[in-house]
């Protein structure tokens, strides 16, 4: 099998996400090779072939013309599978390719058998395998999900250039939001998820987390309603925690919730719904109205 | 000016899934139906710029599936959009993301619209790949993941959301399509004047099968729970014994317990 790896690039440099592509493609077997818009002065390791554009000149994120340049490897390498990490380059590059080659496309690819590949779906609930009808394809891998591999070697470099016009005028980046609440240092954090109901319910999961002399955090949706201010937010779009303990209130457990926590010490989880992926991470899955159990658990440890 | 909003109607996330008989897709028995959450930021932003331009532009809802769609369309409705489409498809299940791309592109081809706005993804199947192949379909640029849009002189100005808390801005040319993230903006709830109002506004139907008869591209297949990786446990009963339980075991298994 022929892989074309779509590495990324942002702010001047190569994402370590990239070393996941790379993990993917030693899971699998065949032959890898990569493809990024970056830079021609810091020319990333790897073994085999680099299909190279300059970020300079192409931009690094410009969904129209990277897409003609990726085109253009694909033509010169014919590689059975492209394959992107399904991230916010990813997810949005990857159907505009599959589009043009109009070849199927696998979306957030989690494991592989033959060339079934496992995602997830209901937000992550339940699993199913997706098999492409057509001989070539283009995946999105979920980040994470394959193990990241250090690229070795000097790559042979194929210089990609185009005159596509672009229809995407690339502004600028706003950095991330300072972090008034350092999370990443807590032994225990005890967070709320959308599973308080309602923004009074929060002091609930508040009152066990002083109780047991923890952190509050929270999942995204607590945040977006503004129940809880970002700075609390745990995931990948907030802080990653390790503490020794993790207590998950009402939270399902979104992969992006999930990336943010996994590797916390003990994960104690309370939820209503005894099949909410949180239960695949967590130590104790307690199933119960965290509004009827966390006051109680309160009580006792106050 | 004329936006097109794409949703979709998805189970209760909350739901109990079981799979249906050939284990493709899950048995839609017993399941309770509800906007796709990243469509109601979708159908929020649409209305509000609609406000914005002083209520000029006129919105058009759509929807493929069967009839229970219609109540989610008429949710769009009564939050503001003007008129719908309901492209029928009994089996929607069965239909993925090229094909219901390739049904939307078919309907959008001749309307001229200026806008397209659709949710990132959606919750069951969330493959994140509708909204950008109707914008390739289209011939149309666009752009996904938002946070943040603002409309002006024909331009939308997006902030997209990467990772780990880093945003981008972006700025592109209508017509074109955006994708929304969750946060975008702040969903209302419908009123019960606008509710009653949305019943006299007017719901297209159109056959799917007349639009598009494209091939998938992928099949479905082995839908199920995921095999459990850790080696957790799994407690019930009663608040007070699971209290215990979970005491008993915290002062066991963590240090952090005093």
């Amino acid at each position: 099998m022929k892989l074309l790896l779509v590495g990324e690039y942002r702010e001047g440099r190569l994402l370590d996400t990239t070393a996941e592509l790379l993990g993917f493609a030693a899971a699998i077997g065949g032959e890898a090779s990569l493809f990024l818009v970056g830079s021609a002065e810091a020319v990333p390791a790897f073994s085999g072939s680099l299909y190279l554009a300059d970020a300079k000149v192409y931009g690094e994120y410009n969904p129209e013309v990277h897409k003609q340049l990726l085109l253009k490897a694909v033509q010169e390498e014919n590689p059975d599978l492209v394959v992107f990490i399904h991230s916010s380059y990813g997810w949005d590059l990857a159907p505009r390719v599959a589009a043009s080659l109009k070849v199927a496309q696998v979306s957030e690819v989690i494991g592989f058998s033959g060339n079934a590949y496992e995602v997830g779906c209901c937000n992550a609930k339940m699993h199913r395998n997706v098999t492409p009808s057509t001989s070539k394809a283009v995946i999105t891998i979920q980040a994470g999900a394959f193990p990241a591999l250090q690229a070795e070697g000097t790559p042979v470099v194929k210089v990609l250039s185009t005159d596509s016009a672009s229809t995407t005028e690339f502004i600028g980046y706003e950095p991330a939001e300072a972090k008034d609440v350092n999370l990443a240092k807590a032994e225990i954090v005890v967070s709320a998820g959308r599973g308080v109901g309602k923004k009074e319910n929060i002091e609930v999961v508040r009152s066990l987390a002083k109780a047991i002399g923890g952190e509050l955090g929270a999942s995204r949706p607590v945040v977006d309603a503004g129940w809880i201010d970002h700075g609390h937010q745990v995931g990948s779009t907030g802080q990653t925690v390790t503490p020794k303990l993790y207590v998950a209130c009402g939270i399902s457990g979104s992969i992006q919730h999930l990336a943010g926590m996994k590797k916390s010490g003990f994960i104690l989880a309370i939820n209503k719904d005894k099949d909410a992926p949180i239960g695949e991470v967590a130590d104790v899955l307690v199933v119960a109205d965290l509004l009827q159990f966390v006051p109680a658990l309160t009580a006792k440890l106050s | 000016m004329k936006i097109l909003v794409c949703i979709k109607q998805v189970p209760d996330m909350e739901s109990h899934f079981r799979p249906n008989g050939s284990a493709t897709w899950f048995d839609e028995s017993d399941l309770a139906f509800r906007m796709n959450e990243y469509d109601e930021y979708a159908v929020e932003e649409a209305v509000r710029l609609k406000e914005q331009l002083g209520g000029a532009p006129e919105i058009t809802v759509l929807s493929i599936g069967p009839d229970r769609v219609i109540e989610a369309i008429k949710k769009a409705l009564a939050i503001g959009c003007d008129c719908a489409v309901h492209i029928k498809e009994p089996d929607v299940a069965s239909k993925e993301p090229w094909q219901i791309a390739s049904i939307i592109a078919a309907y959008a081809r001749s309307k001229q619209f200026d806008l397209v706005f659709t949710g990132m993804q959606s919750q069951d199947r969330g493959s994140a790949q509708v909204g950008v192949l109707v914008a390739e379909l289209l011939g149309i640029p666009s752009t996904t993941t938002l946070v943040g849009f603002a409309w002006a002189d024909g331009v939308v100005t997006a902030t997209r959301e990467l990772e780990g808390g880093v945003k981008s801005k972006v700025r592109l040319k209508t017509p074109a399509l955006v994708t929304c993230q969750l946060g975008l903006n702040s969903p209302r709830y419908p009123t019960l004047p606008n509710i009653m109002k949305a019943r006299k506004k007017e719901i297209t139907t159109l056959q799917a099968g007349e639009l598009s008869s494209e091939k998938p591209l992928t099949g479905s297949a082995a839908f199920r729970h995921p095999e459990k990786r850790g080696s957790g446990v799994v407690l019930e009963g009663s608040v007070d014994e699971l209290v215990e339980k979970v005491l008993v075991i915290l002062k066991d298994k963590t240090a952090v317990l005093r």
